[in-house]
């Protein structure tokens, strides 16, 4: 018993100690770092509620946030749709499942670096091959990048693109938890494919739909490389992430306190609208 | 109708295949394009030259950071599985005093988003000194409480006579585990270690943040900079600089695809 104890603290010990260092003293921190003034070459100074005040009151800030509520109103309903119906499409009897399933997760094993790269020429105004598709078909090329309108909905799309085959892995995982007596009883009610797919699948998926919500959502609030390194922020700021302005005020800037400060928000708001779309779910399915 | 509606399937499956392959196989193409032709849609090119590797190569030291990319991700995946099998295997089958506690905590610092701790971590790695260096690449990701939590979740299930047997015969804790516990467990650790290594091969946030100099730079790193500095200069040769780092992916995936979509999917890490 005493050597089981020696034992289990030895090789428990250095992860405990891993976890004081880099990740309980950085969450204290980061609650003290909201309070401090601290360009990293002189000694900090107390800021009081400084950075909370200039938080509140900073357009930069808040227009990041609501470009990532542009995102998530596209992203979220979009990976929803997309993913579900290729999930389905996948659950069927099928030839080459295995090859389609890969296919659809390759974009998730690619870096998101190269991704955003890939289709900053995909999107590319003048010889862009999306644009060139389009003037192939008769219509005219869409400036999706450099016009504010745009921007954002299309880095949406290619995030969408990039993540739909993790959420067909999840939905497909769900899928197989139908129990088959529930669908043979709903296909002898006569029950047509929309209504089984209305009043049988949807609501069996509903903790797969869950999921999606809440990590889609997450990944949006934490969008970085793709404005990056496509838009720079721009067109007039409006793909602007919370993300990529914590990172300008720490590296570009040098403003720690500030920076920590948005970090904290971040977490702040990402906490409160997960929980809010949980209840917001919660409520429509007691409908 | 029956036949129409599994046309009509197979069609759609098609055109979504593509969606995801095509850009793919484009962006390869695009890199043995000559200037001129870069942006045509055909993904045979007219004519076949390696310029835009030669000028990538030239230009940023990319055979460097496919080195880097290639020690950092190796040794963290390393450390993850030893390291994190041994607390795993603490946590799961041994009595000692903070047990609880821990497993807590791990719990706990998975739900604390990532943004939040960043800045704290960031000024942590420029006061050890570490800005520039391996370690600040390395150190912060010797443990992963979430590859901590699937060992467990795995190790509990096997059974305790098999420990008892090994303890009678004097085995040494960290003995059983490697020697009795590790081969059982080859689905979980392979599960952790691609998810451990995908995820450290794709970081870009945080070598951004502790990496100024070229030479230390890992691949998605210099692969931004590149592109976004202008160095690239045309499309086939910021392409060309992509694929260094997508191709050992591509091959990595084509021959373990089951264990990568098993392994991202479960552990939620999306790069």
């Amino acid at each position: 018993m005493r050597a089981e104890q020696k034992s289990g603290s030895l090789m428990a010990g250095p992860y405990a100690a891993f976890l004081l260092v880099f990740a309980v003293y950085p969450i204290a921190f980061a609650l003290v770092l909201v309070f401090l003034q601290w360009d990293l070459v002189t000694v900090p100074t107390f800021a009081g509620a400084n950075n909370i005040r200039l938080l509140l009151h900073d357009g930069r800030f808040w227009r990041a946030v609501a470009n990532t509520f542009v995102f998530l109103s596209i992203h979220v309903p979009l990976q929803i749709v997309t993913a579900l119906a290729l999930a389905l499409a996948l659950n069927r009897q099928l030839a080459g499942r295995s090859f389609w399933r890969a296919a659809f997760f390759l974009p998730v094993v690619i870096s998101g670096a190269v991704v955003a790269i890939l289709w900053s020429h995909l999107y590319a105004t003048d010889v862009g091959l999306i644009n060139r598709l389009l003037v192939k078909i008769g219509l005219s090329p869409v400036p999706w990048l450099t016009d504010p309108r745009t921007a954002m909905p299309a880095i949406a799309v290619m995030v969408t693109w990039k993540n739909v085959g993790f959420y067909v892995i999840i939905y497909l995982a769900g899928l197989q938890y139908i129990p088959r007596s529930c669908q043979e009883a709903i296909e002898i009610e006569g029950a047509s494919a929309w209504q089984r797919f209305r009043y049988l699948t949807l609501p069996s998926l509903l903790p797969q739909t869950i999921l999606v919500v809440t990590l889609s959502t997450i990944n949006g609030f934490q969008l970085f490389i793709e404005p990056y390194v496509m838009t720079g922020g721009g067109p007039l700021r409006r793909t602007y992430s919370v993300v990529l302005y914590l990172y300008n005020n720490a590296f570009a800037y040098q403003k720690m306190g500030y920076a920590a400060t948005i970090g904290v928000a971040l977490a702040l708001i990402i906490g409160i609208v997960v929980f809010a779309q949980r209840r917001l779910i919660g409520r429509a399915e007691a409908l | 109708m029956k036949q129409l509606r599994r046309i009509a399937l197979y069609a759609g499956l098609t055109i979504a295949a593509i969606t995801f392959i095509y850009p793919f196989l484009w962006m390869a193409s695009a890199t043995f394009k000559p200037a001129a032709e870069a942006g045509s849609l055909a993904l045979i090119p007219h004519d076949i030259t390696l310029d835009n590797y030669r000028t990538m190569w030239a230009r940023a030291p990319f055979g460097r950071a496919l080195v880097n990319s290639t020690f950092v991700a190796t040794t963290i995946t390393l450390a993850v599985l030893v390291f994190g099998s041994m607390t795993a295997y603490a946590m799961a089958r041994l009595n000692f005093r903070g047990r609880p506690a821990l497993n807590a905590a791990t719990i706990a610092v998975l739900m604390v988003p990532g943004q939040l701790t960043l800045i704290p971590l960031y000024t942590l790695i420029v006061q050890l000194g570490w800005i520039d260096t391996y370690a600040a690449l390395i150190v912060p990701y010797l443990f992963n409480a979430t590859a901590i939590l699937m060992l467990r979740q795995f190790f509990l299930q096997i059974p305790q006579s098999l420990i008892d047997s090994a303890r009678m015969d004097g085995m040494s804790e960290p003995r059983i585990l490697f020697t009795i516990f590790w081969p059982l467990s080859k689905p979980v650790l392979s599960i952790v270690a691609i998810f451990t290594f995908m995820g450290a091969w794709n970081e870009v946030l945080w070598p951004l943040l502790v990496v100024r100099e070229q030479n230390l730079m890992t691949l998605p790193q210099l692969l931004t900079v590149f592109a976004l500095g202008g160095g690239a200069g045309t499309v086939g040769v910021s392409l060309a600089s992509a694929m260094v780092l997508v191709v050992p992916v591509v091959i990595a995936y084509m021959f373990l695809q089951r264990n990568f979509i098993e392994s991202m999917a479960g552990s939620g890490i999306k790069g």
